[in-house]
Parts: structure tokens; sequence; C-alpha cells
């Protein structure tokens, strides 16, 4: 449903997008993961026909973005980055208006949206500056789904939202993906990831990896350990110091550690550690995590480097 | 444990009718990494906003570094750093310009500014960018230099609202480990964030909903309370307990 | 169609919800017009007039009863003589004193030549000029009605303009000058501000990829506007007859079609502006800087044209708002037809359509 083929986009210096290849089949969920400024809004503009790709062609439903981008227009159901809604409109109102700019009305398609409205309509009345994040963020996809799209693009819509909405948000893609839409949705929180069909690590305006979670998981070939001590401040800085350390970084209340060279003895961390005076040490070997992949494939860029400045 | 930097008691703040702090009650001691955690207009911006002094209690006392908010806020500003992930820095000013607007707020000296500037610049290995305007900076390091200059004049406790939202999982990680070291320097942090992870590199984590605390404890003590081994189990326990 | 009413509808709502926008759409007209109608009228209500009549026939006391009962001069004192002229004035009480000649009447009906002198208080000069020329326009008017066919000269040159702006000269300018500025602000400031705010909210890249065209996105957000600008025009058009007296000699259909004319031309100006601006603030900026103060300050509003260094001068051209006042007030005072103004009307045209070719070239489908 969605193809593109070596997208470049570029805003003066600035390389937005590097040359960009996707197909997403239909009634995938697709992810695209990565951090702000990434490219994954220009992405998605070019997609929806918003922006011209500076190279490349990219394909919606087997329409081109530049040439037929009325026909892509009618096929998408779009939600951009920031909630955009009309907070000066009831929760109604709004969803009357894209209804009626769409061609169509609520009653046509409240299949569709039937799950994910009926947990705001007891509010239809409020205006939608008024809604919670998560509210809101139910009520611009019920929008976006109204004309019944054949293709979803959401743009973060979890950013800014509480961790329990985000949860409840990703199960009503889920039940989306079983009525056969076909879903591309961006995110920076690495932990989405898993939930999506395939992903696309995304930095600096290129894939670093595209596959489904579990290959890119699988294309971690280091050791992983983590490890866990009473002082952590000291820890995270002895990790650091050890000769073999390759990468040292927290997560939740571990630091998960790769190391230049793999073939060594967990005692022989663990006497180094003693011996700097730690206490509680624990040292497990563990699966990666995708954000253990994105850490690894980015890089540690210690400096901003000249491409940025 | 040590002395309390933030005392709050029985603090509420009403809008009308709308209860957006309801008897809140709650310690922050030096030197700790204290995690504010919330859903979505659970409340955490209102009292945010009241122990910095921005906003008066409608009824309950707190202290903000020995400072009462309601007849002192002015102190209480003197004695506090801010950043959040909207405000951070003048993107038209260059990164020596914040500094010394910055300095101006807080009444540093010029000797004292010269030296802890070289020192920021140092620690950042920013020197070669001294000059530089902050649009022309990467996000992470915005915020990274942010941090450092709501630090900047030695505040006994530092807010940061949402800090890292949207920054890659490196940069993320960076800016925690800045976080650890103001904490090193006896500066006591008191953080918002949506990442669940990062709830767990907090000393101890409270968390919100409609306007009350539910939960504090150190994480650990949370997940053992709630019977489940992530902190986002945790959170989903109490912000939803009909699930 | 159904999408165009709901488009509409959706504006409506936006208009109505926000109090700041009522103001400005309803309030701002109504209150400039009184204030500055009032603030005009009172200028030269009740000026204290003295007058030394050597003559003391009927024809002078025709004309002093006229001048006096005109509302706008009350009789301060009698002069006996020409020696009191100047203490009189000097007392600062006087505005203006009027000198009969002897035989007044009497020259007149003979030889129809009869003189008059105005002096008035120059200290403050627009008072001055005002007050000369409220009472020459008595004068004159006490001819014509009296004496038809006869003509009276005086020292003073009677100036032509004169005859079409009797009594109430500011006001009567006034009103198309708000007119003018009103519509102005209305039509091209709130439209460049509501296009650029759904631009802000990101709501415009939903309406952009949705089945709307950018003609029908346009239109649909223009149409509330233009209706809300008729509705002004209308209430500034009766507060001025009605209140402040402006005649309408002119047809009040030619006058509203040449008004519609204007409100398109500013509401296409408002969409140019919304395209070339990303958010409200700049688009704000840019009505006030490109289209309020020029329109206050070089339409001939406040400061005459003939007034303006010739650079200045032609820069007037360019603005829409002095070929709108100019025919407005041919159509209110002078009765003006089409004929009469089809060249300002052209102009008008001419404008509009350069403005609406330009945005809609300008608005893209897309956001770069």
């Amino acid at each position: 449903m969605i193809e593109t083929y070596n997208i470049s986009k570029s805003y003066g210096e600035v390389k937005a997008l590097d040359q960009i290849s996707l197909q997403v089949g239909k009634g995938e969920l697709f992810g695209l993961i990565g951090p702000d400024g990434a490219g994954k809004t220009t992405l998605f503009r070019i997609l929806v026909s918003l922006l011209l790709p500076d190279k490349g062609t990219a394909k919606m439903g087997g329409f081109d973005v530049v040439k037929d981008f009325r026909k892509v227009r009618d096929l998408i159901g779009y939600m951009p980055g920031r909630f955009s809604l009309y907070s000066d409109l009831s929760v109604e109102e709004n969803l009357k208006f894209f209804a009626t700019v769409f061609g169509t009305t609520i009653e046509e398609n409240y299949d569709l949206i039937r799950d994910i409205y009926s947990q705001i309509e007891p509010f239809k009345k409020r205006l939608a500056g008024r809604l919670s994040g998560g509210m809101k963020q139910k009520l611009a996809l019920s929008c976006a789904l109204i004309h019944k799209p054949e293709i979803l693009v959401l743009d973060e819509p979890t950013t800014g939202v509480d961790a329990v909405s985000r949860k409840e948000f990703w199960e009503m893609l889920k039940n989306l993906q079983t009525k056969r839409i076909t879903i591309i949705v961006s995110t920076p929180y690495m932990d989405e990831a898993g939930l999506c069909d395939r992903v696309a690590l995304i930095q600096k305006g290129k894939f670093m990896a595209l596959d489904t979670p579990l290959g890119i998981v699988n294309s971690f070939k280091y050791r992983l350990l983590a490890i866990n001590a009473s002082n952590r401040y000291r820890l995270l800085q002895d990790l650091r110091e050890w000769n073999n350390t390759d990468s040292a970084f927290g997560f939740g209340q571990d630091f998960h550690v790769t190391f230049k060279n793999d073939r060594f003895e967990k005692e022989e961390l663990f006497r180094y550690l003693s011996e700097k005076g730690h206490t509680d040490i624990r040292i497990e070997e563990i699966d990666p995590g995708i954000e253990d992949v994105f850490m690894k494939l980015m890089g540690t860029p210690d400096k901003p480097q000249k491409a940025d400045l | 444990m040590s002395t309390k930097v933030i005392e709050v008691q029985n603090l509420v703040k009403r809008f009308g009718n709308f209860v957006a702090n309801d008897h809140l009650n709650f310690d922050v001691y030096e030197g700790e990494i204290f995690g504010f955690l919330g859903a979505n207009g659970a409340g955490k911006t209102t009292a945010i906003r009241i122990l910095c002094g921005l906003s008066s209690p409608t009824s309950g006392h707190a202290m903000v570094a020995g400072f009462n908010v309601k007849n002192q806020p002015e102190r209480v500003k003197k004695n506090i750093g801010y950043m959040s992930q909207k405000f951070s820095l003048y993107e038209d000013l260059t990164i020596s310009e914040n500094i010394r607007f910055y300095s101006g707020i807080y009444g540093i000296s010029r000797a004292d500014r010269i030296e802890r500037e070289r020192q920021l610049l140092r620690n950042l290995e920013l020197e070669a960018e001294r000059d530089k305007l902050i649009s022309s900076l990467p996000l992470g390091w915005k915020q990274k230099l942010a941090f450092s200059i709501a630090i900047f004049h030695k505040p006994r406790i530092v807010f940061l609202d949402e800090p890292t939202g949207g920054v890659d999982p490196v940069t993320r990680r960076k800016f925690w480990e800045l976080i650890y070291e103001a904490v090193h320097n006896g500066i006591t942090v008191f953080v918002t964030t949506h990442y669940m992870d990062e709830a767990e590199y907090c000393d101890r984590v409270s968390i919100m909903t409609e306007g009350k605390i539910a939960a504090l404890d150190t994480p650990a003590g949370l997940k053992q309370q709630f019977d489940t081994d992530t902190m986002d189990g945790v959170f989903l326990k109490i912000a939803r307990p009909d699930k | 169609m159904k999408r165009f009413i709901g488009f509409i509808k959706k504006e409506f709502y936006h208009i109505f919800r926000d109090v700041r926008t009522i103001l400005i759409l309803f309030g701002i007209p109504i209150a400039q017009l009184l204030v500055f109608g009032y603030a005009i009228r009172s200028e030269i209500r009740d000026a204290k007039i003295a007058i030394l009549d050597r003559s003391h026939d009927e024809v002078t006391r025709q004309i002093t009863n006229k001048i006096l009962s005109s509302g706008y001069f009350l009789l301060s004192e009698n002069l006996q003589s020409e020696n009191q002229i100047e203490p009189a004035l000097k007392r600062g009480v006087v505005k203006e004193v009027i000198v009969f000649e002897n035989n007044f009447g009497k020259n007149f009906r003979k030889e129809g030549v009869a003189h008059m002198q105005l002096i008035a208080d120059a200290s403050d000069p627009n008072i001055a000029k005002l007050v000369t020329n409220y009472t020459r326009a008595i004068v004159n008017d006490y001819v014509k009605k009296e004496f038809p066919g006869m003509k009276m000269p005086y020292e003073i040159e009677v100036q032509p303009r004169m005859f079409f702006n009797e009594v109430l000269k500011s006001v009567y300018m006034f009103v198309p000058g708000i007119m003018a500025l009103i519509l102005m602000l209305i039509s091209a400031m709130m439209t460049s501000i509501s296009i650029t705010r759904e631009k802000e909210l990101g709501t415009m890249e939903i309406l952009l990829v949705s089945p709307l065209r950018p003609i029908q996105i346009i239109v649909g957000k223009v149409t509330p506007y233009l209706a809300l600008s008729v509705i002004n025009a209308s209430v500034i058009i009766s507060l001025g007859h009605f209140v402040f007296g402006v005649p309408i000699k002119g047809s009040v259909l030619f006058l509203m079609t040449e008004t519609m004319l204007f409100i398109l031309m500013a509401l296409s100006l408002g969409i140019l502006i919304s395209t070339t601006s990303q958010n409200q603030m700049e688009a704000m900026f840019k009505s006030f800087m490109m289209l309020m103060l020029p329109t206050i300050l070089l339409s001939g509003l406040i400061f005459p044209i003939e007034n303006m260094p010739t650079v200045l001068q032609w820069l007037t051209n360019l603005m829409p708002a002095r070929w709108y006042i100019v025919i407005v007030r041919d159509i209110m005072l002078k009765g003006a037809d089409i004929f009469y103004v089809w060249k300002e009307t052209l102009i008008l045209i001419v404008m509009t359509f350069v403005f609406i070719g330009l945005s809609v070239k300008k608005f893209k489908n897309r956001l770069e």
C-alpha cells in the first residue's frame, strides 16, 4: 500500500531525508522510530502529498503522491504531529466538521470509530480544548478515521501522552489493523517498536535498520550485560573506565554494558567492580531490546558533529 | 535522611469548582532525585507552578529551599532552577550570551560567571561552540545546555518538567548522567517524565492521579507494593485501577 | 455543497465563541465611529462668536438668526465699534467676530454686492478654519434660499467643495474614511488571521489532504467574513446617516455594491497576506503594517492628500482605501452614479483581480 523509492529531501544545507526506500503491505502496522529531527515528519508529509520530494518517488495505494495527489488524499487518514483539532469546537462538532469535509456523516462510518469514539462520547459537548491529552488523541484518531481511509498516517500520536493513554492507543491501532487498514505510525518511544509488525529505525534522515522487531533485535550480535550495584553514579563512572567497556548506559535500574571484546568471564568484571569498592553487585546476561539496538547503531555522538552545526 | 528541601503539607489548589491539587503531602530531601509522575491532567503542572512560586496555593503550606512559597516567592525563585522541554534558551543568542543573560538575572558576579562558564563549556565539551547561536545546535545539546544553565546559579533544587521529550535514546541517557552529576554536586532534582524507565532512575517516585498523590516510594518499593516488576505496571495499576 | 455549508458553520462557531473576535467585529466599528463622530462634532458645537453689525437691517438680522440658530454658534456679545474686536478675541472666549458693513442689506439688494468680514481666532488654526467655513456655508445657504439666482461676492473666495459639504464637514469626511478602515480591518486582518490560525494549529494540514480544493477552503474561510462585513458596512452607514445626519444623496444600492467590491478587495488582500505568513502574529503584523497604517495615513482619511509631498501623493494611488473613500464621498455627498466614479471603481476591480490572482497562485496545494 505504501511504496517509496530513494526519496531524498533537503532544506537548504540540511538533508532531512536521504534515499529512503520502503514498502508497506496491506493491513500492516508499520512503525517509524526515531528521535525528533530524524526526518519522520518530513517523510510523512511527503507520503500524504503535502511536500514534494527532491528525488525519488512514492506511491500510496498505487497512486503517485506527486501526480495523483488528489487520489492519494482520498485514500488516506492523516493525523499530523500536533493534535490538529479545533479547540474552540466541541468534541461532536469537530467530528461532524471533519465528516462533512470528507463528504460523509458520523452515522455512516460509525462502525469504524465506535470502539474509540464511544470512550469520549460522554464528553461530546465538551470543547476539545478542555480534553485531557489522552482524550484529545482519541478524538483526533476518530477524526482521521471518519472517512474510512485505507491508509492511516499517524505522526507521533503518542508524544507527550502518559504511559497509560499510550498503551490504550496502541490497543486501538491493533484493533484497526484487524479491519484491514494499513497503518504507518511514527514515535520517539523505543518501547513502542515491539507493538509494530515491522519497524524502521531512522536517524538523521537515514534508515539504520528496517525489519520486524524480532529481526532487529536478532541483528544485535554483541554480548550485553545488565549490571547493578548500590552506588549508581560511581558504578557508571567505573564501568566506563573499565578497559574492555565499549558503552554503558542506564536502563531502568540497571546499566546495559557492551564490550570491545566479548570473550571474557563475568567474574573478571565482578572482581574489577569489587576492587573499586562496589557492593550488591549484580551482573546478568540479557537479550537486547530495540533501544539497545538503536543506540548501538547510532554510535555515540559525543560532540555535535560538523554536519549538525 | 538529610534535611528537607521541599515540604508540602495539605496543599490545595482550586480553579473555580475544579480541584487541581487535593491535599498534597510530601517531602523532598536534600540530594535526592524526586520523580513526579502522573497522567496528563493529573495536576502535576499546577503543583510545580506552586512550588516554583509562580502560583499561590488556595490553602495548605509549602516550603521550598527553606522559604514559604506563599509569602516569599521571590526568595524561592532565587534558590531554584527550572527547565522544561518547551522553554529553554534564547535561540537567537549565542551560548555565551545566554549564559551572560542568566547570570545577570541571578546576580552572579563577573568573576564567578567567567569561571563557571569556562567550567560549563569544558564539561559539555562545547568550548569551540561558545559563540555559536543556540539555534544552530542539535536538540540534545540544547537540552544539556539548558540544564547546565538552569543550575548555573547553583540553586539548591532544580525543577525539570519533561526535560527529555523527543530526544534520541543516547542523548536522553547522557542527559540523565548530567542529572546524576548535579546530584553528586549537592543539587536536589525534582523531575517529571513520561518515560517509565526514567522513573527507575529516581530515588523516590510519586504518582499523581486526579489531583492526589496516589503512591510515593522508591521504585523498588512501588514495584513491590503493586506486585509488578516494572514501573510501567505500577503506573498502569494506579492510573487505571479498574483494569 | 454540504461540505461548504459545514465549513462555513464551523467558521461561525469560531467567530461566535471568541469574545475578542466578536469585539473586533462589532464593538470596534461602532465605538470608533461614535468616538470620532462625537469628538469632531463637539469641536465646533456652541462656538462663541461676537457680531459687529453696522447696518442693523433685515438682511443682517436674518443672517445673524440663521447663524445663531444653526446650533454651532453662541452669541457671546454684540460689539459696537471696531476697537472692540481685538480685545474680544484676545480674551480667548470668542472664536470668531462677524462684521457686517454699513448698509449691508441696501447694498446687497441694489448692487448685489455686500461685504461681511470674518475675523477668527487663529491661535488654533484648525478651529479657526472650521468656524469660518461653517459661517460661510451658512451664509451661502441663506443666499441660495432667499435670493435664488443671485450672487453674493465675499472678500473670501468660496471653495466649490464647500458647496457639497455645507456643515459638519469633518464627520461627513470621516464616515467614508472609517468605513474604509473598518472594512479593511475586519476583512483583511480577520481572514488572514483565521487562515494562519489553522496553519498554526496544524489543522490546515488535514484540510489540505482532505478532498477540499484550495479554492473551496478559501471561499469557505472568506464567506462568513464577507457576510459580517456587509452587516458592518450597513451598520456604519446607518449610524452615519441617522446619528450624524450624513446624507446619502446617491443610490443606497449602488453604495452597497461599491462597498461589496471594496470588501472583496480587502478579503483577497487578507488571503494574500495569509499565504505569505506562517503564524497569526506574522499575519497580524503584516496586516497592520501593510494595511492599517497606510490606510490611516495615506488614504486621505486624516491627512489631506493635496498637502502631502509628491512622492507620498504618488504612493497614495496604491492605497485601495483612497479610491473607495472617493467613491463613498461622491455617492453619499454628491449623489454620484457609476458614470461619475467609473474610474475609481475600475481601479478597485483591477486591484481585486490582481490580489485574487496572486493569492490563488500562492495558496498551495502543499505545504511548500
